[in-house]
């Protein structure tokens, strides 16, 4: 077995060619044919004791599933995975899988690992392709009616494991669109909103309910949740207000928060001139961070039509947080990286409108709390950049909206929820919350793990009431 | 789904909308508004809830007809729907019992102003009200402010109704006369940042309520940020209403501009053909 995998090379999925792509929102890769499927499933070791599963935050049965799709029984493979995942077509496109069951690969010490998040893919977009949405169908209701707070990663994972247990599941929705950053955040490009939707239709065959324009904390509290009737409530509201650079400047029109410039374009579909919603297109674009969502703003920007579209970083490339598979397809489709240029000042025109932003070079000192090397100012090398617009994509902090009418809601320093890193529990009981609005900015698995971990210990909760 | 209860034109191109919101309507509470999209295409508008009924399940909306989407919403009549209504949001009036309040309303604003006048008078505050319109066809809720207040003062830009000038004019008068606890001033940035400066001068704390773009309303997107005392706030979570001795009026008319070049064209374009579907 080992002599073959060494043998086969790792698969890649095919993909749009970079000077198409760069000019549409369709998805870039394809995603797998059966015959590569096959081959890279071929791969798998099928260790005893796989390191793949310990490195996934919700402990997808990975040899097992893969052995399903070399045996071409392509449904079981999608079934045994969704007794971990509630998201796999979601999870198989945008978890960071080279930290993580990929990371932890035994072929990837020597070699390449297998492309599990690939397979993964490949088995949900089967599903999704053959309509399939059955899996509750012999569940037996326990009349314990749960309330979800926020319809993303975590919250869908919440509402679907508590489904599968027979509870009564409500999400309770802000926007006009069920999946918060799957639908409002991740491009086109990067999810199809149709597999979002096709989720959200199977936890609805599930006898999940979902409550759109529905925001908690202003047209009802949790208390009155407790009132109505709902035995536990989890809270999963995302993290919420953008970070701005708090420099001069930064209110001139044609500066935007990353969240303000996505949510334009995803959940309000601005670039399709069908919809109404307007979006600033810019010639010289200037994306600030260097994180997942600054690569996504940066590539709206450019399939916008932008001309000369650049991440600006203060630290160096080794620094840069996105995943490698983003700065690869950014760079392909002629994103520019200016690293190590802090920007200090937006200059704006007679009109209100940004025309360049002041930056300044930077060099690496000494490490900082984060572990990685502090950038310094490198005195008297400001520049100016030509920017008509520019997108800041540094990070959020906590939303207040629901925590501000929740008096007993014990809160962090910084305003983020306090609960058990083990069970979710929070100060409130009855009460349990994860994913951003708990750790801070993250990403969709580790919010999916949140909403696993919660789920179980409300599951227990409501046994024991 | 909102059903639209009843639709009027109390002035020219102002539209009252009436929609069955039972939920928002428990909850809504002066100075709060909601945000309103007309179908899957639409904006997301905000607009403040002008009135609301608990009893009856209802709230009411009152706009101008600016752009292509208060276009659309005026094109839907009674029994048609609104897709989305999303609220109540924002931080609701902090209103309190005090001897003098001056609420000041100058064209749509006065639709918003409207529920917190309300809100003072039945605190057991005495309420004056200084209204302003370019004329007096564009004059709204003259009858329902009439009823709350002790003392409504009307002035129009041509003096087809009341005094001829602006608000200001007659606001200066009041504060000559007597003392205000409180300034209430809602209506054209100009004229509440007129106002600001006004009140500034006789030492009167003043509130104004803000109106800059919005998408999302629950403070995620940071469209709609303001700088008030010199720091970055949001509309929707901190506000809608500021200390108007502290706000940056100028920056707030400036970011309300950059997207007037497509909605005039979006106007155009769609004059003749709003979407269909409209009952």
């Amino acid at each position: 077995m080992a002599e073959k995998s060494k043998k086969i090379p790792r698969q890649k999925m095919p993909e749009q060619k970079p000077e198409i792509r760069r000019s549409n929102f369709k998805e870039v890769p394809f995603g797998f044919d059966k015959e590569s499927a096959l081959l890279e499933a071929s791969r798998c070791l099928k260790c005893k004791k796989p390191s793949c599963v310990e490195g996934c935050p919700v402990s997808v049965p990975i040899p097992q599933f893969i052995s399903l799709i070399l045996e071409e029984k392509f449904d079981d493979a999608i079934t045994e995975i969704r007794k971990k995942n509630f998201l796999p077509a979601v999870c198989g496109r945008v978890c960071p899988q080279e930290n993580q069951c990929e990371g932890s690969c035994i072929l990837g010490k020597k070699g390449t690992p297998v492309a599990i998040g690939a397979l993964e893919r490949f088995a949900a977009d089967l599903e999704i392709n053959a309509g399939k949405k059955d899996v509750c169908l012999n569940v037996t209701k326990t009349g314990r009616k749960v309330a979800v707070v926020g319809s993303g990663p975590s919250g869908l994972t919440v509402a679907g494991d508590l489904a599968l247990k027979g509870h009564d599941v409500t999400v309770f929705e802000a926007f006009h669109k069920a999946g918060g950053v799957l639908v409002y955040g991740i491009p086109e490009f990067r999810l199809p909103k149709k597999i979002v939707e096709y989720e959200i239709e199977k936890l609805k065959s599930c006898g999940v309910k979902f409550v759109l324009n529905y925001v908690i904390g202003k047209i009802k509290t949790i208390n009155d949740l407790f009132e109505e009737g709902f035995d536990a409530v989890y809270v999963g509201v995302g993290a919420g207000l953008p970070s701005f650079l708090n420099i001069e400047g930064e209110n001139f029109n044609g500066v935007f928060s990353a969240n303000e410039y996505l949510t334009r374009a995803n959940l309000m579909k601005a670039y399709d001139s069908d919809y109404d919603t307007p979006i600033a297109t810019g010639k010289n674009v200037v994306v600030v961070g260097a994180g997942n969502v600054a690569m996504d703003a940066a590539r709206t920007a450019l399939r916008l039509g932008g001309e000369n579209v650049s991440i600006v970083y203060r630290r160096s490339r080794e620094e840069m947080p996105a995943r490698a598979e983003e700065l690869h397809h950014a760079e392909e489709e002629g994103i520019d990286f200016k690293l190590l240029t802090n920007p200090v000042k937006v200059i704006g025109d007679e009109k209100g409108w940004i025309k360049g932003v002041e930056c300044i070079k930077m060099e690496l000192g000494e490490p900082d709390d984060s572990g990685r090397r502090r950038p310094v100012e490198i005195k008297g090398s400001g520049f100016v950049l030509d920017c008509d617009l520019m997108i800041i994509a540094v990070g959020s902090g906590a939303n207040p909206v629901l925590t501000r009418s929740e008096k007993d809601l014990s809160l962090t320093k910084r305003g983020y929820v306090e609960a058990d890193p083990e069970t979710g529990k929070t100060s409130i009981k009855g009460v349990w919350a994860g994913g951003d609005i708990v750790t801070g900015q993250a990403t969709v698995i580790m919010a999916m793990g949140a909403g696993r971990k919660a789920a179980t210990d409300i599951d227990r909760y409501l046994a024991e009431l | 789904m909102y059903e639209i209860l009843k639709r009027e034109e109390i002035a020219e191109n102002i539209i009252l909308n009436e929609i069955k919101a039972p939920d928002i309507a428990k909850k809504a509470k002066p100075g709060q508004f909601v945000l309103v999209k007309a179908d899957e295409h639409g904006e997301r508008i905000p607009l403040t809830i002008s009135m609301s009924d608990k009893e009856n399940g209802t709230i009411t909306i009152i706009y101008m007809v600016v752009g292509k989407s208060t276009m659309i919403f005026s094109s839907l009549n009674k029994g048609n729907f609104f897709e989305d209504v999303i609220g109540p949001l924002g931080m609701p009036t902090h209103i309190e019992k005090l001897n003098k309040v001056i609420c000041v309303g100058g064209g749509t604003g006065i639709a918003v102003l409207y529920p917190i006048a309300k809100g003072f008078v039945e605190k057991g505050s005495n309420v004056d009200v200084i209204l302003g319109a370019r004329n007096k066809n564009l004059l709204i809720l003259k009858d329902e402010m009439d009823k709350i207040s002790n003392n409504l003062m009307i002035c129009t830009d041509d003096g087809s109704e009341g005094r001829k000038g602006f608000v200001t004019d007659a606001l200066k008068d009041e504060l000559e006369k007597e003392k205000a606890d409180l300034v209430v001033a809602i209506g054209p940035v100009m004229m509440m940042k007129a106002v600001s400066e006004l009140t500034k001068k006789y030492n009167v704390k003043t509130l104004v309520s803000l109106n800059p773009i919005m998408i999302d309303g629950t403070g995620m997107c940071g469209c709609c940020r303001v700088s008030i005392g010199g720091k970055t706030k949001f509309a929707c979570v901190d506000g809608p209403e500021f200390d108007g001795h502290e706000v940056d009026f100028n920056e707030l008319q400036m970011r309300l501009t950059p997207y007037l070049d497509k909605e005039k064209k979006a106007c155009e374009n769609d004059n003749c053909k709003i979407r269909g579907n409209r009952g």
